[in-house]
């Protein structure tokens, strides 16, 4: 007989929209500990589980617990906690001058600093990053001169990339750091390259690469996996689940029924599923895919599940489509509270000091900030129109001499 | 020195580059053990090894970029795009990524790519594997496109396009890999064999890119042309009795815009020569370089002759592609202006 029901059309909604309540009633909280950790020679099919659970480390009293501890030294925690808090000393300063109108855009990542300092701790100096517009933790913690990483910002005479890009789209070769392009997820894939080029020289550098949850709808993410498991490149594949992508909530980008983690699962490739605010379990679960890629048995894909606390950039506004009160109420905290507080739990750390390290980061940024933006503009009268035409190739080329002219009058 | 059809002699390229430095290697579909559905790259995995000239998944916008990020860490990729026609999946990452990458970074990073890849019509490909997609990358800044006509340029412009620190787009006329096909397709098929531009040295040599060559020298009329067209241009020269300057372009980008300058300042009349679509096609833009270079020679309006404004339909191959007799009608019209 002829099924006759009427077929209906499915479109992701999420828990809660602007004056709801924040509700995270779908959002399972493991215990700390609770996972263990396996060798890193374990066949992908093994650990399908971990694809699906949540490696967390800092339990809710502040200690560090189970298998994945990576039982760090307090100087690194101290190292981690400073990058983690001048990268948002940094992000403030920097959307304030953008509301000041002194800068045209900016992005910020805060409540997402844990994913970009500990990896960067976690993987080795000379291995290349290919992040996305949110991971300037990775500069700030692996010492990048924040007057070069201002100067970017401002487009001015400080900026190293001759004011060609958006705010915020840094690059640099030396500290690991592939340019940014603005376009999402391209980079996920030209990562696997990178890799391949490491290991078809005989070289030990890996790669690593960042991608937001919507952009896992891109093309070149499924390019990136697909050729990082045939070539078993060594490479580090990261997926930054901040729960939404400007407007839209993770459903929309495929996250409703199953986890990002799991689209490894279908490649042969193994996953991990991560607390992305808890230091600890992403330095130790970027460690593990590091050593396992060093090992010469290929990429990790690592969903870092975190929240986007602020806005996409300073171009959007969160409160026209999130409940405001969302992000305080995350279940899983804020990553430099929790980690200040595991210092304080070890009787590393005390309550003057983190007040004292706040005032000292956000100095820092004042005064470089007051450096940078005494700066001449790129195009101002002491400026020249020459970075505009140059780099186009290597050599310039009879019609770009001739539009130079042109421009120049 | 040897005799060389086209595949042959970019095969040759291609192995001299492979001897000559570590950093180069080839992907794409069916290019290892295969050798390319065109057996451009025949014997190469077996020559250099697994890892010098290997496949890859069907996935153009990945294997782009897996050359980007190679190109990056310090290798010169060659990447084999099997048809023209499947180049649109990466189009993102050549356009916003590669062709771009040495400016928005300020220099620290390239793209040093070159991108092979067969185009154009004259084999009864329909609309999937007879396209010519050249000015969907003249159009960008940051990449060099280039089309050799014969075996000879093929070779020298392969080995510059890869030596070349800019990300190239290497357009092959497949009509021409196994002879010079003038449109005459009524006619019998001439092997490379009879044609000098098949005399191939066996070592390393280069054609420098932004130099077009002047293939037949004339007074009456310029013929701007590349490709498979280079060869339908000296066919209605020869038709038509008119002493016509066939002018091979090589290069589109950069263009060698002093040869045409030089020529069209001569003769006074222009026909541009191409198998891509009309409207906005490359011809648009030399038929605008002439006229703003040489207004106040030109004794006739400047002549298109170009792939009718439709996809690339299969039984009409020979009512589609520009043949020897449109060409002799253009170079007529371009006479009597």
């Amino acid at each position: 007989m002829k099924n006759s029901l009427p077929l209906s059309l499915h479109i992701p909604q999420p828990a809660a929209r602007p004056g709801q309540e924040p509700d995270f009633s779908s959002v399972a909280v493991p215990p700390a500990g609770a996972l263990p950790r396996p060798e890193i020679d374990v066949e992908p099919a093994d650990i399908h589980a971990f694809a699906y659970g949540l490696i967390r480390v800092l339990d809710e009293d502040g200690q560090a617990v189970g298998a994945w501890n990576p039982r760090l030294a307090p100087q690194a925690l101290r190292e981690g906690l400073r990058a983690m808090m001048l990268t948002r000393a940094y992000d403030e300063g920097m959307y304030r001058v953008q509301r000041q109108g002194k800068i045209s855009f900016y992005v910020k990542s805060t409540g997402e600093e844990a994913v970009a300092v500990a990896q960067a701790m976690a993987l080795d100096r000379e291995d290349m990053g290919f992040p996305t517009y949110r991971q300037q933790g990775l500069l700030i913690a692996r010492g990048y001169p924040l007057p070069l990483m201002m100067g970017q910002v401002y487009s001015n005479q400080g900026d190293p990339l001759k004011g060609r890009q958006l705010p915020s789209m840094y690059s640099s070769k030396a500290y690991g750091f592939f340019s940014i392009s603005g376009n999402l997820g391209t980079q996920f894939s030209q990562a696997v390259g990178w890799a391949m080029a490491s290991a078809y020289r005989g070289d030990t550098r890996l790669a690593a690469a960042w991608i937001g949850d919507g952009a896992t709808a891109e093309a070149d993410f499924h390019h990136a996996l697909t050729f990082a498991s045939v070539y078993r490149a060594p490479v580090v594949l990261n997926i930054v689940n901040n729960q939404w992508a400007i407007s839209s909530f993770q459903g929309i980008a495929g996250g409703e029924r199953t986890t990002f983690a799991a689209r490894a699962i279908g490649y042969g490739l193994p996953a991990l599923r991560v607390d992305g605010n808890d230091f600890l379990a992403v330095h130790a679960a970027t460690t593990w895919a590091a050593e396992r890629a060093r090992a010469n048995l290929g990429a990790t894909v690592i969903e870092l599940f975190t929240y986007r606390a602020e806005g996409h950039s300073t171009s959007d506004d969160p409160s026209r489509y999130r409940p405001a009160s969302e992000a305080s109420r995350w279940p899983f905290g804020d990553p430099i509270e929790r980690l200040s507080r595991h210092l304080i739990a070890l009787g590393e750390w005390s309550e003057d000091q983190q007040a004292d390290l706040k005032a000292e980061v956000e100095g820092l940024v004042k005064q470089t900030q007051r450096q940078v933006e005494a700066l001449p503009p790129l195009n101002g009268p002491e400026g020249s129109l020459e970075p505009m035409f140059t780099e186009v190739y290597q050599d310039m080329p009879w019609h770009l001499a001739r539009q130079r002219q042109e421009a120049e009058g | 020195m040897a005799i060389m059809n086209m595949v042959q002699a970019l095969n040759s390229a291609m192995d001299v580059l492979l001897s000559r430095d570590p950093d180069v290697l080839i992907f794409g579909e069916d290019v290892g053990y295969f050798g390319g559905v065109f057996r451009v790259t025949e014997g190469l995995q077996k020559r250099h090894g697994l890892t010098r000239c290997f496949d890859t998944p069907i996935g153009e916008a990945g294997i782009v970029a897996m050359g980007i990020g190679m190109a990056a860490y310090g290798l010169r990729p060659i990447i084999e795009i099997q048809f023209a026609d499947y180049i649109y999946p990466a189009y993102d990452q050549i356009v916003s990524e590669a062709a771009r990458l040495r400016y928005r970074s300020g220099g620290d990073f390239t793209a040093p790519i070159t991108v092979r890849t067969p185009y154009g019509g004259g084999i009864f490909g329909g609309q999937t594997h007879s396209q010519s997609p050249e000015a969907l990358f003249t159009h960008v800044a940051g990449l060099k496109t280039v089309i050799p006509s014969n075996p000879y340029d093929a070779k020298g412009l392969l080995i510059s396009a890869v030596e070349c620190d800019d990300p190239v787009i290497f357009l092959e006329p497949k009509r021409l890999y196994n002879g010079p096909f003038n449109g005459h397709h009524d006619r019998p098929v001439q092997p490379w064999s009879a044609h000098p531009a098949s005399q191939v040295p066996d070592g390393h040599y280069v054609v420098p890119l932004g130099q077009a060559a002047i293939v037949r020298p004339g007074e009456a009329v310029t013929v701007l042309a590349y490709g498979a067209m280079v060869h339908v241009a000296m066919a209605a020269a020869q038709d038509s009795e008119i002493d016509a300057e066939v002018i091979d372009l090589r290069t589109l980008i950069p263009l060698d815009i002093e040869t045409i300058t030089a020529s069209v300042r001569k003769t006074g009349r222009c026909v541009i020569v191409h198998e891509a679509t009309r409207t906005s096609g490359f011809g648009a833009e030399l038929s605008a370089l002439v006229q703003e270079h040489c207004f106040h020679h030109l004794e006739a309006p400047i002549e298109r002759v170009a792939g009718w404004d439709t996809p690339y339909p299969h039984a009409f191959e020979w009512d589609y592609f520009p043949g020897p007799a449109r060409v002799t009608a253009a170079l007529r019209r371009a006479m009597e202006g």
